[in-house]
């Protein structure tokens, strides 16, 4: 009788070795192991024996039923193992393909470049406001130093508004530049003053690579008592050093504006060539990134700061012109074309 | 303004390299924007000398020459029929490049036989080494040039181009760039002799001038030499005008624009004997008055417009252009000269209302010192007697109504401290100032008074001396200090920040933001279809084009045609413009007003390898609306519209209580072809900033809910007249209801026609507590109740 069973322990385990699925498993679990099957009946037919044999061969077949059991727990395992990794490869995806492109928006490059300027301001303590895009001549002209008939009215084509006003004729146009917010904002506050404007201004101008009839300006004005062409100087520089990189060299050359004394260009070493001279720099080694000056006491007079007192510096630089540069633009126009395959860049 | 290196030398000795030349020039305000080299390409081309000149055994045109050039003797064969010998010439040897008159592409010099006779080297024209056009015959040097020399040493000159600031007209002048040179090297300036014998009658009695306008024409002189032979200008005045970028005419003529180059003094020379009674009357045109100006056109004056006149009628027009009747001509013998001052203002109306700018008016209008005309004069007139011949008539006219003297100027150091952010010793004051032509006197221990010099009608102000000083001891030398003054108090600009938040938010919801162009056409606006017309434009009174005339009334047409120029190569199309309109306001600046704009077209996923369908439609555009103005704490509906530019039945405004705020809608098929716009539908959306701004608000937090939400999905069956929105309002209000979501819109069977079934999943949460399932129920059913009495709703 034990070898009866020991027989059916090495025919049980070496088929158990053999399935290769599930269904095939629990067939075997019925055969050796179900009501019906041959351990259980093994067990079931103990009763009969005498005491001393049964309870010899109860401790065997009791070890071998729970043999198979551990035997068919470990195959279960292994069979559903092997099957889900078999599912996994039959289902892997080709990663290769390409992902799911996102709807992403993106702000037009001349709000990025907005943003960071006047951010690196508002970091000196600079506000930002807005003004008018149509403006009295007084305004753009007159207020700041630049009376009718003055001759650097060459260096600003005007677009004039049609239809004569209150004041005289042709008194309105689009402004040239973001300067006659320097009054606008004068008349409105006493000293500290300290903001600067962005915005849009225009040109008679024709177009091509470099030149734009519109544009964006970014304007800064800051008046109070004790403001030096030195103070001009170290807050141009950091401007410099934060938007180009904290290695560029600055330069600073005397030009003039009618509404500054003295009156700045400033420059920013080339950063194509490092100063050596390209197309970029047009040989010179220098790109120019804005004008600027200690705003004229005449101006300061014509708001009613007494330029005994007050000082201030005012600088205007051209967005695009900044844009261009950092990210290796070559043609103005594309800004206001709106290709999206432009646009997607940045 | 072109320099020629080779002329600033005669006022003033250059002691700096070239590049640190035009380093410091720039630097101090003179930006040399480029500088053209001669004679940096004649390598192998040095001074020779002619030593015989023999005939070519072989032809009767060439000639067999021998040149010396120091160190060898070279024959060669030349065609030129000035070659003679004992001139100095330029001699090219083997291996220089010159230019080939026949094609004007430069060529290396070889060895040649020419008609059987070896030739190793040439005498070269003027063409030959891109100095003029002129190839008649050889040049020509001077005697003295050293035989041997590099050509570049004798003939070599560098001009430099340089940018002058209107503020600067004593720069558009020779003199004047060397007075700024002398200033920035620590040379002296050589101002030119203005002596000359002056042999002829007393002026006196030969010409009289007589000035109607004083403000107009401050001050005219004028010089008479009678007996002048008109021909043509040396050839060293020719080539400094050539380099300047005048073009020679004749001598007279020549030395008119060369003082006026040298000096910055335009002056005009009359044929003497065609000028009526010899009397210059300078006076304002009258109406209807007409002239020939030397350019040959027939030019309309007006009585703004000041001329010169003689006894009878106009002669010229002041300060911009002579007339062709009085212009000086080969038969010239008597040359009344012209050196005189006229106001800017006019002479700069004059040649702006005329568009004839000229070199003279472009001089004159900058505002030219009233010390300077009789200076310039006298060196005219001596040049006319060396070049010209004839006799001067023994003194000047000098009509001077307008005489000013000019006051000295106060520098405290205080100022120059107060500005600069650094004090300047006083004696580097003085001398800098000093060096630049200002008379200086100590006032005080730390102050001067200041008078600027004749040629420098830019100094006003004593922030214009700190400039002075500034720009000549170099930007450089001024510290670097970072602002230390007070900062303002901070006022707040919440219609900027709404502008920024809504951009963010925009591009949030995956729209792309465009900027286009404020000045719009007729043609656009009116594709647009916007309701307004160009006629409630403002327009601009000289556009550039008939594309950029008028200022937008909206931002539409501006997107559309984006959505359009795109359209060729994009599939889906989600654009934005943040930007202004401009309305008009009678006899003020117009209303700018801040909009938000949007365009949605094409698939609403972009192309995928994945089939994904459907395309952006009104939907899309009041989703991300809705999810806009959630963000900013704004309450709208939507409420049915009609316009022009939207599909009826397919357009909503967005309307806050009492206020509109936009709209939103299907483009009308008819615009969107209009621009072209081979998708459908094209959404788009507007928003009015200004109305939004009083109602935007910072998020504010809500408590999350602490209690689970019991869910029920609720399917009813309403009218077709009944809006979505009137269901979901029933629905939010309801006491309970958290959370609904509409998730499914149906009509057709089982649905009776006229019908549509609406289902929503619905959430029930108190704040309070955890809701019992009666609780639950109760409310539900109370709900079905009021949606049934309500709005005749049927649960499906």
């Amino acid at each position: 009788m034990l070898a009866e069973l020991d027989s059916l322990k090495a025919t049980a385990l070496a088929e158990l070795g053999r399935l290769q699925d599930a269904k095939a498993l629990e067939d075997w679990r019925i055969r050796y192991l179900g009501r019906k099957g041959t351990v259980t009946q093994a067990l079931r037919g103990l009763s009969a024996l005498p005491l001393e044999e049964r309870r010899a061969l109860g401790v065997a077949a009791n070890a071998l039923k729970a043999l198979l059991e551990e035997g068919y727990a470990q195959r279960l395992q292994a069979l559903r193992k092997a099957e889900l990794s078999a599912r996994l490869r039959r289902e892997a995806l080709d990663l290769t393909l390409p992902g799911r492109p996102p709807a992403l928006g993106r702000l037009h490059p001349t709000t990025q470049m907005l943003r960071q300027i006047c951010g690196v301001f508002a970091s000196m303590g600079f506000q930002v406001v807005e003004g008018p895009e149509v403006e009295w001549d007084y305004y753009n002209f007159e207020a700041l130093n630049i009376p009718a008939d003055h001759p650097a009215r060459d260096m600003w084509d005007t677009l004039w508004i049609d239809g004569a006003d209150p004041q005289g004729q042709r008194a309105r146009l689009l402004r040239t530049h973001t300067s006659p917010m320097q009054i606008r904002v004068m008349e409105q506050t006493r000293p500290p003053v300290r903001v600067v404007v962005p915005g849009k201004v225009y040109r008679y101008e024709a177009t091509d690579a470099t030149h734009e009839s519109m544009f964006h300006q970014v304007e800064g004005l800051a008046v109070d008592e004790g403001i030096t062409f030195a103070d001009l100087k170290g807050t141009l520089y950091e401007f410099a050093k934060a938007l180009f990189g904290v290695e560029r060299k600055v330069r600073f050359r005397c030009d003039y504006f009618p509404f500054v004394e003295p009156g700045v260009e400033m420059a920013i070493d080339c950063f194509a060539c490092a100063g050596k001279g390209c197309r970029l720099c047009s040989g010179t080694g220098w790109i120019e990134i804005m004008g600027a000056g200690m705003v004229h006491p005449e101006v300061l007079r014509r708001v009613s700061y007494d330029p005994e007192r007050y000082t201030g510096f005012a600088f205007g630089l051209g967005l695009e012109r900044i844009a261009m540069l950092k990210w290796g633009i070559d043609d103005i126009r594309l800004f206001y074309a709106n290709d999206l395959r432009f646009l997607r860049q940045f | 303004m072109k320099l020629p290196l080779s002329w600033l030398k005669e006022y003033v000795d250059i002691t700096l390299p070239l590049p640190e030349l035009a380093h410091r020039l720039t630097m101090a305000g003179l930006e040399v924007a480029a500088v053209e080299r001669r004679g940096g390409d004649w390598e192998h081309i040095v001074v020779g000398q002619v030593l015989a000149v023999a005939p070519h055994p072989n032809a009767d045109r060439l000639k067999l020459a021998t040149i010396d050039t120091g160190a060898e003797r070279h024959t060669v064969v030349c065609g030129a029929p000035n070659l003679a010998p004992g001139q100095r010439v330029a001699f090219a040897g083997l291996g220089a490049r010159l230019i080939n008159p026949q094609t004007g592409q430069a060529e290396t010099l070889k060895a040649a036989t020419i008609r059987g006779v070896r030739s190793a080297g040439m005498a070269c024209s003027e063409r030959e080494l891109g100095l003029s056009q002129e190839h008649t015959g050889i040049l020509v040097l001077a005697p003295d040039a050293p035989v041997g020399a590099p050509l570049e040493q004798v003939l070599g000159d560098a001009i430099l181009d340089i940018k002058v600031t209107p503020n600067r007209p004593d720069c558009l002048s020779v003199l004047g760039l060397a007075r700024e040179v002398a200033a920035l090297t620590g040379q002296a300036v050589r101002e030119p002799d203005l002596s000359y014998p002056e042999e002829g009658p007393p002026m006196a009695g030969r010409a009289a001038v007589e000035i109607e306008d004083a403000a107009l024409c401050p001050r005219y002189c004028a010089s008479l030499v009678e007996g002048v032979i008109v021909g043509p200008s040396p050839a060293w005045m020719q080539e400094r005008l050539a380099a300047c970028g005048m073009r020679p005419i004749s001598n007279v003529v020549d030395i008119t624009n060369y003082v006026m180059l040298e000096y910055g003094q335009p002056l005009h020379a009359f044929d003497y004997d065609t000028l009526r009674e010899h009397r210059i009357v300078v006076r304002r045109a009258r109406p209807g008055e007409r002239l020939q100006t030397l350019d040959g056109q027939l030019r309309e004056l007006t009585p703004d417009m000041l001329l010169i006149g003689h006894g009878a009628g106009p002669v010229a027009l002041a300060g911009v252009m002579g007339g062709a009747a009085t212009e000086v001509s080969d038969e010239t013998a008597n040359i009344l000269l012209e050196s005189a001052n006229f106001s800017n203002t006019s002479i700069r109306r004059t040649s702006v209302g005329l568009r004839l700018r000229s070199e003279a008016s472009l001089r004159f209008d900058k505002g030219l010192p009233r010390e300077l005309p009789p200076i310039a004069l006298r060196r005219a007139t001596q040049l006319l007697l060396q070049l010209a011949g004839g006799r001067a008539a023994r003194g000047i006219i000098d009509a001077y109504p307008g005489r000013e003297e000019r006051r000295p100027i106060l520098l405290t150091g205080r100022r120059l401290a107060q500005v600069l952010g650094v004090s300047v010793p006083r004696e580097e004051v003085e001398r800098t100032l000093e060096s630049l032509g200002f008379s200086v006197a100590a006032q005080g221990e730390a102050d001067l008074s200041v008078t600027a010099p004749y040629w420098r009608t830019d100094i006003a102000l004593p922030d214009d001396l700190v400039e002075e000083v500034a720009r000549i001891t170099g930007y450089d030398a001024i510290p670097t200090t970072t602002l230390a003054a007070a900062l303002p108090a901070v006022q707040p600009q919440p219609g900027l920040e709404l502008k920024e938040r809504l951009r963010d938010l925009m591009a949030g919801c995956g729209l792309q933001e465009i900027v286009t162009y404020t000045l719009v056409g007729r043609a656009l606006m009116e594709s647009a279809r916007d309701g307004l017309g160009v006629s409630a434009a403002v327009r601009v009174a000289n556009p550039m084009s008939p594309e950029q005339e008028f200022l937008r009334l909206t931002l539409r047409g501006g997107l559309l045609a984006a959505l359009a120029a795109n359209a060729r190569h994009q599939e889906a199309m989600r654009l934005f413009e943040v930007g202004r309109v401009y309305l008009p306001q009678a006899g003020d600046l117009p209303q700018e007003r801040e909009m938000l704009a949007g365009a949605l077209a094409g698939p609403r996923h972009p192309p995928f390898w994945s089939r994904e369908g459907g395309s952006l439609d009104f939907f899309d555009a009041k989703g991300l609306l809705e999810e806009a103005l959630c963000r900013l704490g704004v309450e709208a509906s939507f409420q049915p519209t009609e316009e022009p530019f939207f599909l009826p039945g397919r357009a909503a405004r967005l309307q806050s209580s009492t206020v509109s705020l936009g709209v939103v809608g299907e483009v009308a098929p008819a615009v969107a072809e209009r621009f072209d716009i081979p998708l459908r539908p094209v959404v788009c959306f507007e928003l009015d900033l200004a109305a939004l701004l009083p109602l935007a608000a910072a998020p504010r937090y809500q408590p999350l809910p602490r209690f689970p939400a019991s869910t029920r999905d609720l399917a009813l069956v309403v009218d077709e007249t009944v809006p979505a929105q009137r269901v979901l309002d029933l629905i939010r209000g309801f006491s309970l209801v958290g959370r609904v979501a509409l998730f499914d819109v149906y009509r057709g069977e089982p649905v009776p026609a006229g019908k549509k079934s609406l289902a929503f999943s619905l959430a029930y949460q108190a704040p309070d507590r955890t809701l019992t399932a009666a609780e639950v129920e109760g409310v539900h059913q109370r709900l079905v109740q009021k949606l049934e009495t309500d709005l005749g709703a049927a649960l499906r």
